[in-house]
């Protein structure tokens, strides 16, 4: 197990202006008793609304903030007590604070990394080939950092935490911002980062595409608190989410009918939209073909967005 | 400790090349820095040959006084004046990237804040005390030498520790500078002069609880020769740098426990 939480709190005191020099304190907190166990290897989604605590848990697991209360161990460490040397083992992206030389070319950041880090030559320059030609950095490694594409940095970024070979990757946001094939770039890049296994990664995101693609567990918090440890299957088994059958035909709808193994949500002059019971969308659509004269028909999985927001909005 | 030191100095480079990448900005600055440091200097020397002594010190004992307090000062000034930035760091939550960096948090401030502009004042400065040095009367032996070489570095030690002590109040405070610059640019003030110049209760406060007279005051005694008439034990003239070592511990208990203090900032 290379991380795990048990309890992890972080309070903050809020002062609030109550009259004109009064001012009313009181104790907001941000994360409230997380428990989390990831194994090595894994990578995990961390999600859930703005302000729910995803950064808070992420600044503990890093030794940038203290905990409240709770224990917390990253690769056997002791996050806070042991800060440098955790930071030799892990890498950290968070999406709104560069960690490279604002006004240096990015290849220089690199360079000062390795000393910082403390990378052997060989080591270093390995890893940055492999990130050199996966995400593409040839065009503007001799760019000062400022002068970059946000696209551009974040892939800087995703380097920069790579070069030391780091046993736990924390990415906050990494996406954020970004156009569709920067996007894409460091999608492809994590996936095939997951497929060679031997870093860990903890993401965190508010990008759908990127937990379809990439979580396959999903650890989901609001208030501070987790409301869902597990798979995207089991959030969908969860909230029965159900796939959609949408059909156009060729006459009206007979008022009454019913299909088996599906239940009409809506119909819209002649288009029908059915939501399937469970049951294969062959069996259907033939029942349906037999009962109604068919145009054309399309079957849609649930939609990611909808069990998300239900989830978000506190529905069980 | 090697290859720490050069991992700062690294550091250190790349923020000079950073500086030198804004050419013209950079120009401004050392131009601007050259003049502002000749006209202390010559408020120095006009101070000096008015006032032919000050608090019952001669002309040399006085400039020496005034020559050490500057070269610790601008000397700690260079190397850890831009702990200041940290206010910067805190309110945008831009501490977190130093945070996460295998090396201290202070030294990397320090480091990749360095001002190369104020080395001009610190050799500036240097020069000015081995001059006053040369003009004092100094019955010159093993001790006074070792102490003539200590003195400045205790006192930067000291001015520096009050530097991290005054910006690690920004953990609790953002807007904390000002108070802090009572204490460095004040403290500096106090110990350009001799302490016999000052009323009773603020050369005990300054002098004694907050240690400033150990900066200047009390060496330049021990290097001239002189008991202290204020009736400071004359052992006591050689502890500048306990008292400096005593500061530094300070603000580095100081300095962690605000940064346990550190809040960051949303996402």
């Amino acid at each position: 197990m290379i991380i795990s939480a048990d309890g992890l709190r972080k309070d903050f005191t809020v002062s609030r202006k109550a009259g004109r020099f009064r001012r009313e304190r009181h104790v907001v907190s941000a994360v409230d008793g997380v428990d989390l166990r990831v194994e090595a290897g894994e990578l995990l989604g961390y999600i859930g609304p703005n302000g729910a605590g995803k950064s808070t848990t992420l600044k503990m697991l890093t030794g940038v903030l203290t905990p409240s209360a709770g224990t917390v161990r990253v690769c056997g460490l002791e996050p806070v007590a042991s800060r440098t040397t955790l930071a030799r083992r892990i890498g950290v992206v968070f999406g709104q604070r560069s960690q490279l030389w604002w006004d240096l070319p990015l290849a220089e950041s690199f360079e000062l990394l390795r000393h910082i880090y403390r990378v052997p030559a060989g080591d270093h320059a390995t890893r940055l080939a492999r990130c050199t030609s996966l995400l593409g950095l040839d065009e503007f490694a001799r760019t000062p950092v400022r002068q970059l594409s946000l696209g551009q940095r974040m892939r800087g970024e995703l380097t920069a935490a790579l070069l030391h070979g780091p046993e736990v990757l924390f990415l906050d946001e990494p996406t954020i911002g970004l156009d569709v094939l920067s996007k894409q770039a460091v999608r492809t890049f994590l996936a095939e980062l997951d497929a060679r296994g031997d870093t860990t990664v903890v993401l965190t995101t508010h990008d759908l595409a990127d937990i379809e693609k990439l979580c396959k567990r999903l650890v989901v918090i609001d208030h501070g608190r987790v409301v869902h440890d597990g798979g995207l299957d089991e959030l969908h088994a969860r909230y029965g989410s159900r796939r959609t059958l949408v059909a156009d035909l060729d006459a009206p709808w007979p008022e009454g009918l019913v299909v088996p193994g599906a239940s009409v949500v809506s119909v819209e002059n002649r288009r029908v939209t059915l939501e399937l019971d469970g049951v294969a969308a062959g069996e259907v659509i033939a029942a349906l073909a037999k009962a109604v004269p068919l145009v054309d028909l399309s079957v849609r999985e649930p939609q990611i967005e909808d069990v998300i927001a239900r989830l978000y909005r506190g529905e069980r | 400790m090697a290859s720490v030191l050069g991992v700062y100095a690294k550091v250190v480079r790349a923020q000079i090349r950073s500086q030198t990448q804004y050419r013209l900005s950079f120009a401004f600055e050392v131009f601007g820095s050259v003049i502002i440091n000749g006209l202390d200097l010559a408020t120095v020397f006009v101070l000096f040959s008015v006032a032919g002594s000050l608090g019952g010190f001669a002309g040399p004992e006085v400039f020496l006084i005034a020559a050490l307090s500057a070269f610790a000062f601008s000397a700690a000034d260079l190397v850890v004046g831009n702990a200041d930035k940290l206010r910067d760091y805190v309110r945008t939550g831009l501490f977190d990237t130093l945070l996460l960096r295998p090396l201290s948090a202070l030294w990397q401030l320090l480091a990749v804040n360095f001002a190369p502009r104020r080395a001009g004042r610190a050799i500036q400065g240097g020069i000015i005390y081995a001059i006053a040095l040369v003009v004092a009367d100094i019955g010159w032996d093993v001790p006074r030498i070792v102490l003539a070489v200590v003195a400045p570095i205790a006192g930067a030690v000291f001015f520096g520790s009050l530097f991290v002590a005054g910006a690690t109040v920004a953990f609790w405070w953002v807007e904390s500078g000002e108070v802090a610059n009572a204490f460095t640019y004040g403290g500096n003030d106090f110990t350009l002069y001799p302490s016999t110049m000052f009323g009773d209760w603020f050369r005990t406060v300054f002098g004694s609880v907050l240690g400033f007279s150990f900066v200047a005051y009390l060496p330049t005694l021990a290097l001239i020769g002189r008991s202290d008439p204020l009736g400071t034990p004359d052992w006591l003239r050689w502890c500048s740098p306990v008292t400096a070592l005593i500061a530094a511990v300070v603000a580095r208990a100081f300095w962690r426990l605000g940064v346990r203090h550190y809040r960051s900032t949303g996402s």
